[in-house]
C-alpha cells in the first residue's frame, strides 16, 4: 500500500470537512463537520506513524479523540444553551458580536 | 518483477472499498436535508476510519475510535439534535448561501493538498512487515516520553465536564 493513499483520502475528507463547515447553518451540523475534519486528522497522523515505523502517532492519534471528545461536549452544552436562550439554533442569526 | 505480496491485493482492495463507503457517508453528512441521516452518514465515516485505522496496523486506536466516537459522541450528536427539536423530516433551512463561496474555498484547498501529497510522497510504500502497534508500546510512550500532554489532556478534560454542567444546567 502506498502512504499517498491514505494521505489523499485524508485530504479529502478534511475538504468535505470544511466544505461542511462553511455552508452548515445549522450548529449541530457544524459540530458534526468539524468531527470530519478530526478523523481526517487521526488517518493522516496513524499513515505517518505507519510509514516511519514509529508509535508516537497513535499516541497523538488518542490525544486527539479524547479533545475531540471533549469538543463535542462543550460544543452541544453551549448550542443548547444558545437554543434555550433563542428557540433555534441558526448560526446566521447569531450577530451580535458583528461590529 | 513485481510481486502479489508487494502490491498487497487484498488490502488494497479492502482500502478501496472502505475509503469509497467513508467518501459517500461524509457527501451524506455535508449534503444531507435531514439532521439524523447526516447523524447516522457519520456513523459510517468513523466506522470506516476504524477500519483504515486497523489498515495501518494501530489496533488499540481503532478500538479507542469505536469506543469513544461512534459509542459515545454519536449519542452525544443524537441528543442534540432531539434536544435542539431539529425538524426529524426534511429540513430545507439547513445551508447558508456560502456555498458559492465554500465549494471553491474546498476545491482549491483538495487542489493544493493534493499536488503537495502527490509531489511529496509520490511512490512512498508503507512498509509491508510492520507489526501492529501494541498497546503496551503505547503505553510506555503516554506515560513516559508523552506524560506532560496527557496531565494537560487530563485538565482539559476536568475543565470541558464543569465547562458543560455549567453551561448547560438550569438555574
Amino acid at each position: 500500500m502506498l502512504v499517498n493513499q491514505f494521505l489523499i483520502l485524508g485530504a479529502l475528507l478534511f475538504c468535505m470537512g470544511v466544505y461542511g463547515v462553511l455552508t452548515r447553518k445549522n450548529a449541530v451540523m457544524v459540530l458534526m463537520s468539524i468531527e470530519l475534519i478530526l478523523n481526517s486528522v487521526n488517518i493522516n497522523l496513524l499513515a505517518f506513524d505507519r510509514l516511519n515505523g514509529s508509535s508516537d502517532g497513535n499516541v497523538f492519534a488518542l490525544y486527539v479523540i479524547a479533545i475531540a471528545a471533549a469538543e463535542v461536549g462543550v460544543g452541544l452544552a453551549m448550542v443548547l444553551l444558545i437554543y434555550r436562550n433563542r428557540k433555534n439554533i441558526s448560526l446566521d442569526d447569531l450577530s451580535e458580536m458583528k461590529g | 518483477m513485481v510481486l502479489a505480496s508487494d502490491i498487497e491485493v487484498a488490502q488494497n482492495i479492502g482500502f478501496i472499498i472502505i475509503a469509497l463507503a467513508m467518501v459517500f457517508a461524509a457527501v451524506g453528512v455535508i449534503a444531507s436535508r435531514n439532521v439524523v441521516h447526516a447523524a447516522l452518514s457519520l456513523v459510517i465515516v468513523m466506522a470506516g476510519a476504524a477500519a483504515q485505522y486497523v489498515l495501518l496496523a494501530a489496533e488499540f486506536v481503532a478500538v479507542t475510535q469505536v469506543l469513544v466516537y461512534i459509542g459515545a459522541v454519536m449519542v452525544l450528536f443524537l441528543f442534540g439534535v432531539m434536544l435542539t427539536r431539529a425538524k426529524l423530516g426534511k429540513d430545507v433551512d439547513l445551508n447558508n448561501n456560502n456555498a458559492i463561496i465554500a465549494a471553491p474555498v474546498a476545491l482549491l484547498l483538495f487542489g493544493v493538498l493534493a499536488f503537495v501529497l502527490l509531489k511529496g510522497f509520490s511512490d512512498d510504500k508503507l512498509p509491508t512487515d510492520s507489526k501492529p502497534q501494541s498497546t503496551q508500546t503505547i503505553s510506555d510512550l503516554i506515560f513516559k516520553p508523552y506524560l506532560l500532554p496527557f496531565w494537560a489532556l487530563s485538565f482539559v478534560l476536568l475543565a470541558a465536564v464543569i465547562g458543560a454542567i455549567v453551561l448547560a444546567r438550569k438555574d
